[in-house]
């Protein structure tokens, strides 16, 4: 209990002191998370919409369980596999990413697609399939059609922003990784956990957790705003 | 019917798992370590010898020696085995721990790229090689993570009268084990502090690294502040629920010149030289 209760404490002092190694730790996760979600999203939701409507693609019997099991990527296996990549060794070497906040996008990136194309398609095949044959029929283009049906699977899409920022904000095989856990450039809330957990600071490990919940929260909060505001309208 | 069957076969899951290892009456004793003699691969060579010997089962936590010694001071291991001295003894003082007992050493060295752009390859002491580090602002990797190298590396920082911070552009805290600071140090040609024998058993994946200051061996590392000694210390029985007579078993066993005979003779035919060096006092006066 003593842990327990000195966990509440610290977590509030840090935040009432906005203690300025916080302050950076946190903007770098929000900037890393967010960033690899918006990529994630952009590129995520087309195929996924693609992909969920286009019922007779060839290879479907395969291209879909291979996304599924991209849903269940290990992060550390992520991680590990974005390392060799961009190590001195590696193909991308050159690019000079590695412990560097671009690698640990990329690394999340990886993690959140899957999650985003996968959870969009089943979105989008739990529309009425009469929806886009009515469409077509009526002179729409196929972008019309992939817009609209988007629109009436909304929630479906909004439970696959939220499933992969989930999955990226809580991730810490990937970042520790690709990232280094360095002080200063590449150190954010997971990793910081897992650093003072190795300390014995099991307290500020603890604080640093709830910190971190109380952010997962508030962007889902605005998740759900941005979900119940699209849906008046 | 079908719901009710499904729980039932969790909690029976449930149940098996609760009870750890299996067959009920085999000892545990929860020995939390660094990482560095985990590693190595030193503890999977010798502690099959007693389990055997005691009926028991030993279970290895390997963390860095703050935890560890977070570990012993909530009751949550029975013996600890680390590296850094005055944190040891401050364990002992505070009565978490009965007594410290000597186990062995090994010693730490600096490595860094062939370049040596502070060129500090060959300068005896480590003291002074830090200074010429910072002086150069060459890129220096730290742990960062209160382990026994990492409250080492500080003292040096101090003895070179550098204050260190993650401001400084060169000076990288990754808070990381030691396999992970050196493939950190490969990867972008900074310097870092290590122990001897965990370097030895990564260098095949290191080849941008060498030693620069330490010599090749330990007997040829002249500075005693690169000196790094391993104690045990059973876990204090009042905390409850402790392993009192396997914890000292461990440490009769770990100490005896048999056991030291052992560790003296590890890795010497995949190094050319042992990972730790043995020093307890029944080797001490054998």
């Amino acid at each position: 209990m003593g842990t327990l209760g000195k966990a509440f404490t610290d977590a509030f002092g840090l935040l009432w002191n906005l203690d300025p190694s916080l302050v950076e730790t946190v903007a770098l996760t929000l900037q890393v998370t967010l960033a690899a979600l918006v990529i994630a999203l952009l590129v995520g939701v087309p195929v996924g919409a693609a992909v969920g409507l286009a019922r007779r693609l060839p290879g479907r019997w395969l291209i879909v369980p291979l996304i599924y099991t991209g849903m269940g990527l290990p992060p550390v296996v992520v991680g590990l596999f974005t390392y060799l990549i961009l190590s001195n060794q590696g193909p991308l070497g050159g690019l000079g990413w590695l412990f560097t906040p671009a690698g640990m996008i990329v690394a999340q990136t990886i993690i959140a697609l899957p999650l985003v194309v996968g959870l969009t398609m089943a979105a989008v095949q739990g529309v009425d399939p009469s929806l886009p044959v009515q469409m077509l029929s009526l002179g729409a283009t196929r972008r019309q059609v992939a817009g609209v049906t988007l629109l009436e699977a909304r929630i479906g899409v909004t439970a696959a922003v939220v499933a992969a920022y989930g999955a990226i904000i809580s991730e810490v095989g990937a970042v520790m990784l690709v990232g280094g856990n360095i002080e200063g450039e590449t150190r954010v809330l997971t990793t910081a956990i897992v650093l003072e957990t190795r300390k014995g600071n099991f307290a500020l490990a603890l604080a640093l957790g709830i910190i971190l919940l109380g952010i997962a929260f508030l962007t889902n909060f605005a998740f759900h705003r941005l979900q119940v505001r699209q849906g008046a309208r | 019917m079908r719901a009710g069957s499904i729980i039932f076969v969790a909690l029976v899951i449930l149940a098996a798992s609760c009870s750890r290892g299996g067959s009920g009456d085999v000892q545990v004793l929860r020995l939390a370590t660094t990482t560095s003699t985990n590693d190595s691969g030193l503890l999977d060579a010798l502690l099959p010898d007693f389990e055997a010997g005691n009926d028991a089962r030993v279970d290895v936590v390997a963390v860095g020696t703050g935890q560890a010694i977070a570990l012993g001071e909530a009751g949550d291991a029975d013996v600890i085995l680390v590296h850094a001295r005055a944190r040891e003894d401050a364990f002992v003082a505070e009565g978490h721990g009965t007594d410290r007992f000597d186990v062995m050493y090994n010693d730490f060295v600096i490595v860094g790229p062939s370049g040596d752009p502070a060129k500090i390859d060959g300068v005896p002491f480590a003291a002074d090689a830090f200074a010429a580090i910072a002086a150069a602002g060459a890129v220096f990797a730290s742990r960062g993570d209160d382990s026994g190298t990492h409250t080492k590396e500080r003292s040096l920082w101090e003895a070179a009268g550098v204050v260190v911070d993650a401001d400084l552009p060169w000076y990288k805290s990754l808070g990381q084990g030691m396999g992970s600071t050196l493939n950190y140090a490969e990867e972008t040609g900074a310097y870092t502090l290590t122990d001897r024998g965990t370097f030895l058993s990564q260098s095949a994946g290191l080849p941008n690294l060498r030693i620069l200051v330490g010599g090749s061996s330990i007997e040829s590392n002249v500075d005693p502040a690169l000196l790094n000694p391993y104690g045990v210390i059973p876990v204090d029985p009042d905390k409850g629920g402790i392993a009192v007579e396997l914890a000292g078993a461990f440490v009769a066993w770990l100490t005896s010149v048999e056991t030291q005979e052992r560790i003296g003779e590890f890795g010497v035919d995949a190094f050319g030289q042992p990972l730790f060096y043995p020093d307890s006092e029944a080797w001490r006066n054998r």
